[in-house]
């Protein structure tokens, strides 16, 4: 291995992940395997940047009722409302050549697996658009004669779900048991009670204060203070030290948000665990079981294919949108084709911006004019999945390999096995295999990585993973890499409450936004939310009948 | 001392020695054959016949050599040193291949026996010289008998348990290399410049060392203290570790180290696990079994004539393929699977039945018990939920549910999980020694009762006893219990908690 290699792995993944690396691979520097940087056209995105786009004319019109941009969760949504109702006059952009956003995925002889999202918590409360969506989705066996939908037991995630590397053995669950101390137990039990206790908060309005979505949450100041202190606080403000259980809590935060203990909002923190648990504790029966997961093996790229149905013959892929202008009773989107590079110009009368914020700040004319004071407000740390397929299964010492599995000391988030749920327990899988550059600075970070090659990137997360599995790098048959340069904003101290992260979700005429950042979580059922509220609201102001599946008008 | 003469002290310890290797190379090849090929008393009386010909044969043949005795005798030694030192492994082999196995099995007995013919003829010829014929005759022989002794006491209370077949025959190899080196030594004068000897010597002491520090790989000494028995053969396969042993009773399976069956007992497991679903689905035509592929479950089927067709769904083509092959087992479950009603197909059963569409009377579900999540999942109610889909309307399956007394409340979580996927169950046991107490669940998309009828010539199952096995002592009474699914894989974890009581 040479030296640049080295150093660019190390930077990656840490110095650790790297000496396991060098102590099992000797011999050829080439690996074995093959594999390629897959997705995310960086240069389609780039053109973006320069403005050059406005200034072409275009070279044909179009028009529809209703133009969605962005096709991930949230576009898909609007489309999947709009179907239902019997509204079929909406076409979708997409920038990529498949639709699906961070809820991609990929497929090999193997299996599927996924490119980002990967599950879906089963909602704790009634939540009708998901409940719809899943049941459409084949999750829904049947339902209680109070209508509560009873889950397929094939799609929850199967047993063994977690487990973690630590001390050189595998471990059941994620919190660092092995060893602890009656007083590190003890302050588990204490954060377990705490959230237990943020799970039942009710408001005056009978509201949750931590609820999916997140909009249904209360607002009461009372609670949404602590969007104003980072978890890190939190927990030194509460006596929560022992490393053991800062180490549980930090993993949750780089896992869900990608951000670091003190790049995370306390409100979002709690949320993560407060939101998840069904919040009937009582004194009597203290402890609740959190919501089971549901999981694919293509992750939540199940979920695209299911909203795909109704949607597949009005998307647009391999375009770049980069104008949109609000007209008084119409919005003029325009886009380049980039497979002709031909730049289209499409009057709607309604549109969806389901991009990043990042994104939609550019292509907004009047944003891009003015740019509001919210646009600084929404901060993306860079991932990196890696999809390793291997010949068979590594070798291991411990509790036997679960659904998500990770390791201790590592700047990785571990990996998930794609043949988890449907696939026998040995022989070839793909383990896709997460990295977040949390607690660095975005920008930075994100250079760092997309000057990375292929054989740099693959080989540090083949590296992290080599020392729970020693013979991994001999197994690996293939290792390919998505890099998401602005995976998902992320819920810094005072961005969850924040007045302009709410402004920013206010239409403009009949622009509405849609984007899971807009809620400021980076949550499936955030942006399937956000997607159906956009649609619903059209379809009212079309005059279009439908049966509504979210509550219009509640919170931002 | 004259010219030409040696000491015979040290020579007499090489007869010794000689006579010790060549009865354990006969007892090797008696114990394998009688494993594979069964029925010892006829076995073992072929192989000591058909080497006692050839040894015959051998001291025939030594009249013949003439010059340069003494040469030749390092020669014979070096030769069954490395015949007779690899004549374990090399049968270990041929296991692998029934069909192979006769014809090396009977050429290494005859090549040992001729060998070892060859050596005492030989011997008497080369001390002819120095000792008196009349207490030649004497001290050869008593150390020839003695050595016998000294083999037929240690080879089964010492070798077989400490060493295991395959690395004593190789260990005793090495001691008729130590021969040849001694000879060399010994009759020096005779030998003159021993080069060519030596290095022959040299190489097939090599070979053995080799041998022995590769022998784990045949048989692993560690995995073989596991055993009561002698590990007849192990292997292992994508899916599992497979090793049978055997002892004098009969042969035993284990898959992972479980016992599967015992071929002592199993008729009563087998009989058990198959003929009380017949009283409940009398016509059954179509019949599929789950697991269980030793082909014993289907030999108990193929017991009744109306059925027509049996699919064998067996994750795992090792086993299968021993249960065809194997003259053991081929003789235990009678060449049931070379039946032309059975069909055998090697894929994970919860994938098949997922899959298919048809659909069969009867389902015969015989997995090894849940002691990992990979298995477990065989016992949830998805699984249940699946196989009801493949179920005809009328049909039933039974379940080999783990010991209702050993794992109490696994047996009933099993119970428990069939009722929750929607069928009537009814819940029996039955005792093999080799397991103890043995639990099934007997079920139907409709309620039914306790079955009556069954097929004439059973050894353990009764019409009088049968209603017995249906019902549970306070012991082994239904306890409450949750359902096993996929998402809690309880019964992996009560499995676990139960028995791990009974280890040490
Ligand atoms: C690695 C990773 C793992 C995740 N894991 C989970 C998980 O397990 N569970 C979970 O609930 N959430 C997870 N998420 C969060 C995930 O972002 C949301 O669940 C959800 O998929 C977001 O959907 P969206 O439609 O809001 O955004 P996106 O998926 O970002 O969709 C935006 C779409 O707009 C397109 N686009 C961008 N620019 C343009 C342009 N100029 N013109 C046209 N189209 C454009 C993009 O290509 C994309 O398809 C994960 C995210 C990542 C990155």
């Amino acid at each position: 291995m040479n030296p640049s290699r080295r150093d660019a792995i190390a930077a990656l993944v840490g110095w650790p992940a790297l000496a396991s690396l060098l102590s099992c691979r000797r011999g050829p520097e080439r690996p074995r395997y093959g594999g390629e940087i897959v997705g995310g056209d960086l240069l389609r995105g780039h053109k973006l940047r320069t403005g050059e786009l406005l200034a072409r004319p275009p070279v044909r019109r179009e028009r529809v009722g209703t133009a969605i941009l962005g096709a991930g969760i949230s576009g898909l949504s609007a489309a999947w409302t709009l179907a239902r109702a019997g509204d079929t006059d909406f076409r979708l952009y997409e920038l990529e050549d498949v639709p699906g956003g961070n809820a991609r995925s990929g497929r090999n002889a193997v299996s599927r697996y996924p490119w980002g999202a990967h599950y879906v918590p089963v909602p704790v409360d009634r939540n009708p658009a998901l409940e719809a969506l899943l049941e459409e989705a084949g999750a829904v066996e049947s339902r209680t004669p109070d209508g509560r939908p009873v889950w397929a037991e094939q799609v929850l995630c199967a047993d063994p779900e977690e487990r973690l590397f630590f001390r050189g053995l595998w471990w059941e669950g994620l919190y660092p048991r092995a060893g602890a101390s009656g007083r590190d137990l003890a302050e588990l039990a204490r954060l377990e009670r705490e959230m237990h206790r943020f799970a039942s908060l009710r408001d005056a309005r009978g509201r949750r204060a931590f609820a999916i979505p997140r909009r249904l949450s209360s607002d009461d100041a009372e609670w949404t203070a602590l969007d104003r202190i980072s978890m890190r606080e939190w927990l030194s403000r509460n006596g929560f030290t022992g490393s053991r259980l800062v180490w549980f809590v930090e993993y949750g935060c780089r896992d869900d948000f990608g951000s670091s203990l003190d790049d995370t909002s306390a409100w979002a923190g709690i949320h993560y665990f407060a939101s998840r648990l069904p919040g009937h504790a009582t004194a009597d029966e203290p402890f609740e079981e959190p919501a089971p997961f549901l999981t694919w093996p293509e992750g939540n790229g199940h979920l695209v294919d299911v909203l795909l149905r109704s949607a597949r013959e009005r998307i647009v892929t391999g375009t770049v949108v980069f104008d949109v202008v609000p007209r008084a009773d119409s919005v003029e989107v325009r886009y380049l084709d980039a497979p002709r590079d031909e730049v289209v110009s499409v009057e709607a009368r309604h549109a969806v911006v389901a991009l990043p914020h990042f994104v939609a700040a550019r292509v907004l004319a009047p944003w891009r004019k003015e740019p509001p004071p919210f646009v600084a407000e929404f901060q993306y740390a860079p991932w990196l999945v890696a999809n390793l397929t291997l010949a068979d299964r590594p070798r291991e010492r411990g509790f036997p390999m679960a659904w998500d599995n990770v390791l201790y000391d590592s700047r990785g988030l571990g990996y998930v096995v794609a043949t988890h749920q449907s696939g026998p327990s040995r022989g070839p899988t793909v383990l896709t295999y997460y990295l977040v550059f949390a607690g660095e600075e975005p920008r930075k970070a994100r250079e760092k990585l997309l000057s990375a090659t292929w054989d740099e990137l693959s080989g540090a997360a083949i590296a992290d993973l080599s020392r729970a599995h020693p013979d991994l790098p001999g197994l690996v048959t293939r290792a390919d890499v998505y890099l998401w340069g602005h995976a998902m904003a992320r819920p810094h101290p005072g961005f969850v409450w924040s007045p302009g992260r709410a402004a920013a979700q206010q239409p403009l005429g009949r622009v509405r936004f849609a984007h899971a950042d807009a809620s400021a979580f980076p949550l499936f059922e955030e942006a399937q939310d956000a997607g159906v509220r956009a649609a619903e609201s059209i379809l009212k102001e079309n005059g279009t009948p439908f049966l509504a599946l979210v509550a219009l008008g509640s919170g931002l | 001392m004259e010219e030409g003469r040696v000491r015979p002290g040290p020579v007499y310890l090489t007869v010794l020695v000689i006579a010790t290797c060549g009865l354990v190379y006969e007892l090797v090849a008696g114990t394998l054959a009688s494993y594979l090929l069964g029925d010892s008393v006829t076995q073992f009386s072929l192989v000591i016949g058909l080497y006692l010909t050839a040894m015959g044969l051998g001291s025939w043949l030594s009249k013949f050599l003439e010059r340069g005795l003494a040469r030749r005798f390092v020669d014979v030694e070096i030769a069954v040193a490395l015949v007779g030192g690899f004549s374990a492994p090399l049968l270990f082999l041929a296991f692998d291949s029934p069909r192979w196995f006769q014809p090396v099995f009977f050429s290494v007995v005859v090549a040992i026996g001729a060998l070892v013919g060859l050596e005492i003829p030989l011997m008497l010829r080369l001390l002819k010289r120095s000792v008196v014929f009349k207490d030649l005759v004497a001290q050869v022989l008593t150390f020839d008998y003695l050595g016998a002794l000294a083999a037929s006491v240690l080879f089964p209370l010492l070798f077989v348990p400490r060493l295991g077949l395959v690395r004593t025959s190789l260990v005793f190899g090495l001691l008729n290399a130590a021969v040849a080196f001694a000879t060399i030594r010994l009759f020096r004068r005779e030998i003159g410049p021993p080069g060519g000897l030596l290095a022959r010597a040299a190489v097939v002491t090599l070979l053995l060392l080799f041998g022995v520090a590769s022998a784990d790989r045949l048989t692993d000494l560690a995995e073989e203290g596991q055993y009561a028995d002698e590990v007849l053969l192990a292997r292992s396969s994508p899916y599992q570790r497979i090793v049978v042993t055997k002892n004098r009773a009969g042969f035993q399976l284990f898959l992972n180290g479980h016992l599967q069956f015992s071929s002592v007992d199993e008729y009563r497991y087998h009989e058990a696990l198959v003929h009380p679903a017949f009283g409940v689905v009398p016509g059954a035509r179509r019949v599929a079994v789950l697991g269980g592929g030793d082909g014993l479950a289907v030999r108990e089927i193929l017991k009744h004539p109306g059925v027509e067709s049996i699919t064998l769904v067996d994750l795992d083509p090792a086993v299968t393929r021993l249960a065809r092959e194997h003259p053991l087992f081929v003789a235990l479950n009678r060449g049931s699977l070379l039946s032309p009603k059975v069909k055998v197909v090697n894929v994970d059963a919860m994938k098949w039945l997922e899959e298919g569409t048809d659909r069969f009377d009867l389902f015969f579900v015989d997995f090894p018990d849940p002691s990992n999540f990979a298995v477990g999942k065989l016992y949830t109610s998805r699984f249940y939920a699946l196989l009801g889909r493949r179920l005809a309307p009328d049909g039933a399956f039974a379940v080999q549910s783990t010991s209702p007394l050993f794992a109490r409340r696994s047996f009933w979580i099993i119970e428990r999980t069939i009722r929750a996927a929607g069928f009537a169950t009814r819940a029996y046991h039955a005792t093999v020694p080799s397991f103890g107490e043995w639990g099934f669940v007997l079920a139907a998309a409709h309620p039914f009762g306790v079955p009556e009828a069954l097929p004439p010539g059973l050894r353990y199952l009764s019409t009088e006893t049968l209603a017995s096995l249906f019902a549970f002592g306070p012991d082994m009474q239904r306890t409450d219990q949750p359902v096993n699914r996929l998402d809690n894989q309880v019964l992996v974890r009560t499995y676990e908690d139960e028995f791990r009581r009974f280890e040490p």
